[in-house]
């Protein structure tokens, strides 16, 4: 049983998903409410006569699986329809946005699951200690706040009450090279700060359990029964192997992170696909939500792939079994 | 010993089921008892459930109506209006008992929802176990667990259209499958203990089994996972509202967030209008998960060794 081969079934898998989630999408967008021009005629008034040439020019008249075949050519060539507020091509504009959103969504993960697993470390490491009580505790309260309602509160006191912080936006404009650099951060920083406050408590609870399971192997006994020093057993024996859950559960938490960035970006005007979404729903524009729908899922197949293949390298155990 | 009750017991197999069920969940309850972070939690959580179900009997119908509420707009608190009042005039202190029982309602009728879908799949693929069924069903389960849930909530909520049904049952579709998850590793351990062997042999088929034998095994991490699952769907609620996709038709306590956002509380600092909401939203959503960690701790044997 070679990686290789776990690599293939791997992919495999995540590219099976995928197909469904292409389905899926055709079936829940064409089939459950009528049809795109049903959807339409949600928002707009239209005549019979235009309903009947909607649907003649999206090709609605013609048999379920020669719709479904050009459904998935079309959008396997990139071709994710135009936006009905903007009359913009759905895939330029998703792109133009993924910039801003992958900013975001990095530094958010990049802090939380820094600071929660330094947390974990030292809050399982030392169990019942009043470090880890009070981070317990915290970390819950911080897992119940709504990351959107977050965002608000601290826009409201640091930025409207103290002033410290622009209301929300990219950039203020008008600059270039460095001031602008330091104009975009000025920006990041409030909602980076809610993202991160947001996971930072999850990644926390996570670590630390998986250190509490670790901490009562028999391998973490023998190290010390053979004098191995406390902080070489928590280096060496323990973190390693309680980091290992951890981290598939980052990357599983990746689509969590997406959904609190989404409402994040919406809360701070954040010009990324969660705005853009935000503004979508506003409008019943379904092209732009069907398209930010196969975008985010296909990340987070491939997210959870890179994670699979990922941990099988860290742990040989993965990929025998 | 009670040898006279021991008899009756013997003489109706139910009822000595039942013993046994009533023995189990003291224990059980004596043991949650000393855990106390789940008794702080659910103490909270009373309040919360008793606001819900009384408070609303105790205020006017026409006070919350936009039309009919006769406050002041946008008053800071006062003593007639200790949270203050909305922009249409309503007392705050009103919208958030009204809005206390559609979150909870929510919360409460989503994870059932999530629970039946999930329980009913996660048992019925493990008890299957390693054949197609199992196959099939873990299949589904799996998908389901990949997809970023936001992206398929919005999707389906945007589609359907954001009524207080609706937005139960995509929270619901959105959620099953991690419960289901938990429940088919419980349920394959189940399958294979002597007792279902036994029970095979003495005629058992399979609808027996999965109902009266792996689901009372399976229960009592189902009703840990139930717990948990509430909270979650209350801060689902919470963001789908502030997506502009919360229950059209009631009033929860995302929805309250969401309008004052939307009418510029922020900008304007009606303050009282936003901080509230978010508030009863930490605190119920708190209060669950520590029940809810309690109760994991309490009845599931791993956790207990240790």
């Amino acid at each position: 049983m070679g990686a290789r081969r776990y690599v293939a079934g791997k992919s495999l898998q995540a590219a099976v998903t995928l197909a469904f989630v292409l389905t899926f999408n055709f079936f829940l967008f064409r089939v459950l409410p009528g049809d795109p021009v049903g959807l339409l005629a949600k928002t707009q008034r239209l005549t019979e006569a235009d309903i009947a040439s909607l649907q003649a020019e999206l090709g609605l008249n013609q048999p379920l699986g020669s719709q479904y075949l050009t459904y998935v050519r079309e959008t396997l060539t990139g071709n994710l329809g135009v936006s009905l507020r903007t009359a913009r091509e759905v895939t330029a504009t998703i792109w133009s946005r993924v910039g801003p959103t992958v900013l975001l969504v990095g530094l958010g993960t990049l802090f939380s699951t820094a600071i929660g697993i330094w947390i974990g470390i030292k809050g399982g490491w030392r169990r019942g200690s009043t470090f880890d009580t009070s981070s317990l505790y915290a970390s819950l309260a911080l897992y119940s706040i709504p990351e959107g309602w977050l965002g608000m509160i601290l826009l409201l006191v640091l930025s409207g009450t103290l002033g410290l912080f622009p209301a929300g936006g990219f950039e203020t404009g008008g600059r270039t090279g460095t001031a602008r650099f330091v104009d975009v951060l000025d920006h990041l920083f409030l909602p980076v700060l809610t993202l991160t406050l947001g996971y930072v408590g999850q990644y926390a609870i996570i670590m630390r359990s998986s250190m509490i399971d670790v901490i009562n192997e028999e391998y973490v006994t023998s190290a010390r029964a053979k004098g191995v020093p406390e902080h070489m057993v928590r280096r060496n024996h323990v973190v390693p192997n309680a980091f290992l859950p951890t981290f598939t559960l980052i990357f599983l938490n990746f689509g969590f992170v997406l959904g609190g960035a989404i409402v994040v970006e919406a809360v701070f005007s954040w010009p990324g696909l969660g705005l853009l979404t935000y503004d979508a729903i506003d409008d019943l524009d379904f092209p732009v939500i069907q398209g930010v729908f196969l975008l985010s899922s296909a990340a987070v197949i491939v997210f959870n792939l890179v994670a699979d293949v990922t941990y099988g390298y860290l742990d040989p155990r993965v990929r025998e079994a | 010993m009670a040898t006279g009750e021991q008899i009756r017991a013997l003489r109706s197999p139910r009822s000595l089921v039942w013993q046994r069920r009533r023995a189990a969940a003291s224990a059980h309850w004596a043991a949650f008892r000393h855990d106390r972070q789940g008794v702080v939690g659910l103490g909270i959580l009373a309040f919360f459930v008793l606001v819900a179900v009384v408070g609303p009997m105790l205020i006017d119908p026409a006070s919350i109506e936009p039309a009919t509420a006769d406050g002041p707009l946008l008053a800071a608190p006062s003593f007639a209006y200790p949270l203050g009042t909305d922009n249409y005039g309503r007392s705050m202190l009103a919208l958030m008992v009204q809005g206390a029982r559609i979150s909870l309602l929510v919360g409460f009728t989503a994870a059932m929802g999530t629970m039946l879908i999930g329980a009913g799949i996660g048992i019925t693929a493990g008890y299957f176990g390693g054949t197609r069924v199992d196959t099939v069903l873990n299949g589904i389960t799996n998908w389901f667990l990949v997809l970023p849930w936001i992206a398929l909530a919005i999707a389906l909520t945007a589609v359907i259209g954001p009524t207080l049904v609706n937005v139960i049952v995509v929270i619901a579709i959105t959620s099953w499958a991690s419960t289901a998850r938990v429940v088919r590793s419980q349920a394959l351990s189940v399958k294979e203990r002597p007792f279902i062997e036994r029970s095979r042999a003495l005629g058992a088929g399979h609808r027996h089994l999965i109902t009266h034998h792996v689901l009372p095994n399976v229960s009592p991490i189902l009703f840990a996972n139930a717990v948990l699952m509430i909270a979650l769907a209350i801060l689902s609620e919470t963001t789908l509202s502030i997506l502009g996709l919360g229950p059209a038709d009631a009033l929860s306590w995302g929805r309250i967030i969401d309008d004052s956002f939307s009418a510029g509380a922020l900008s304007a600092g009606w303050w009282w209008w936003l901080i509230p909401p978010g508030l009863a939203i930490m605190f119920v959503t708190l209060s669950f998960t520590m029940v809810g960690f309690a109760l994991d701790e309490v009845l599931s044997p791993r956790l207990r060794s240790r």
